[in-house]
């Protein structure tokens, strides 16, 4: 698709987001979900599935403009931008890279067009960072297979009617199925005192030997965690980079809006250094988040092998990024910061989950790490030998 | 450059530093040596595709298809003969 008509639709999301989106978010957050009406105005502009081929009743925007979308969705309300990164990214896309020919055809224009929403459920009480440890047990039997476990903080969760759900077999090894709402078994908790996400339908899922086709496995047996787990993070992430992008941006801002109308002692707060200085800080940061978000999209529409690499460090950085701008927005904000009269408020609960959820900040400053070891070693060539 | 000396390039640049001072031979196991990680696969991945321009589909999504240099080579060339 050319690059004009592209940026056509993201004028025409930003449009949406403006008038649809952003008057209703703290509404949302309010009453702890997204309007369904708003889910089914985002179908019929096909904002359910941005970046998924036309085929299936998607826009097919590349990397790049995906990112940009996600941005545009995710300033109006994080929450709402909850359904780019899981029904879109994490399901859809994982689905489009490994599902099989008929799984293709048979979900993905449902997740287009809103037939269906997807959850991502991977999350456990017992296990988080360690994902390749789900307690969550599969047994086959026949031609097809039991699940039996509880998933939590799962995104959509509440209101999904595909779960892609990943369990562990006698051998330990982890497959991934795509399990319906409907399955006898299945019970659904929505999960309420949340610091973020209380629009985005968060829940806990019990499976209590729930029955699975075996046409239902998505990719192959035994290889849930290094590629549908891996595959579905890396999208996730990449989501999340922009995700965070959005809310610093968003942060920046509130924050220039009200540096700039709110007086004390007579002028108007902005003229004093202090708080030039922290949006100075705040301008740096969101370029520089800006910066490596748009560099993951161009080495992921080149399919590059550091694409995967390069989206860890955008998200590593712009979730951090989009704490302190949002912590500043607050600071700049005084009391009205810490009131939810004005978004400030929410865009801090909002920030710090992004630091947690596909991949803690800790966890993603591991994998950099041992990436810049490796790069950044001038030192004595790896010994090895051949056959 | 053949196949394999490609491969062994790639692997050999991405060892994980506990691991750099170890040999690995064509048909060593990788990820059961814990010379890679679970992320290397995905980049393995897109290293293959783009380098060979062959693409992998969900039938070759195994594990051992890319546990070792000897593995990788043989998709390369299964995907490149089909």
């Amino acid at each position: 698709m050319t690059d004009s008509l592209q940026d056509r639709i993201l004028a025409e999301a930003k449009d949406f987001a403006d008038r649809e989106i952003r008057p209703f978010a703290a509404v949302f957050d309010k009453n702890q979900g997204i309007s369904r009406d708003l889910i089914g105005k985002m179908a019929e502009r096909g904002y359910l599935a941005p970046c998924l081929p036309r085929l299936y009743g998607g826009l097919e925007l590349d990397a790049l403009h995906y990112g940009l979308f996600t941005e545009i969705i995710g300033k109006a309300c994080p929450s709402t931008r909850v359904l780019l990164t899981v029904h879109c990214s994490l399901i859809g896309e994982t689905i489009l890279r490994w599902g099989t020919m008929e799984q293709k055809n048979r979900i993905l224009p449902e997740l287009a067009g809103g037939r269906r929403l997807a959850a991502f459920a991977l999350t456990e009480p017992g296990t988080g960072s360690d994902a390749k440890n789900v307690q969550t047990l599969y047994r086959q039997q026949g031609d097809h297979y039991h699940i039996t476990g509880k998933k939590k903080f799962i995104s959509l969760g509440a209101i999904a009617d595909l779960f892609l759900v990943l369990a562990r077999g006698a051998a330990g090894e982890v497959t991934a199925f795509l399990i319906d709402r409907n399955s006898p078994g299945i019970s659904i908790e929505p999960m309420t005192g949340l610091l973020a996400s209380r629009a985005a339908y968060v829940a806990a899922i019990g499976f209590s030997d729930v029955c699975v086709p075996a046409e239902n496995v998505l990719g192959k047996e035994g290889g849930g965690f290094t590629f549908i787990v891996n595959t579905a993070l890396d999208y996730g992430r990449y989501s999340i980079a922009w995700g965070g992008l959005a809310i610093a941006q968003e942060s920046l801002d509130v924050m220039v809006a009200y540096a700039r109308n709110r007086k004390q002692s007579g002028r108007p707060i902005h003229t004093f250094q202090l708080i030039e200085g922290i949006i100075g800080d705040g301008v740096a940061r969101v370029e520089a988040a800006r910066s490596l978000c748009m560099h993951a999209a161009r080495l992921r529409d080149q399919r590059h092998e550091d694409a995967v690499i390069h989206t860890t460090i955008a998200k590593y950085f712009a979730s951090r990024a989009a704490n302190r701008l949002a912590s500043d927005a607050v600071q700049v904000h005084g009391g009205n910061g810490c009131y939810d009269e004005y978004p400030a408020e929410r865009l801090f609960r909002e920030a710090k989950v992004l630091e947690i959820i596909e991949g803690t900040s800790q966890v993603l400053q591991a994998v950099i790490a041992e990436y810049g070891l490796r790069k950044f070693y001038a030192g004595p060539s790896i010994k090895s030998t051949s056959l | 450059m053949t196949i394999r000396e490609k491969i062994r390039s790639f692997i050999g640049a991405n060892l994980l530093v506990s691991g750099e001072d170890e040999e690995f031979s064509d048909a060593d196991n990788l990820f059961q040596l814990g010379y890679v990680n679970s992320l290397f696969a995905m980049k393995l991945l897109n290293y293959v595709e783009r380098e060979f321009d062959i693409t992998v589909d969900n039938e070759a999504m195994d594990i051992r298809n890319f546990s070792s240099v000897l593995n990788i080579v043989s998709l390369v060339e299964k995907i490149r003969q089909t």
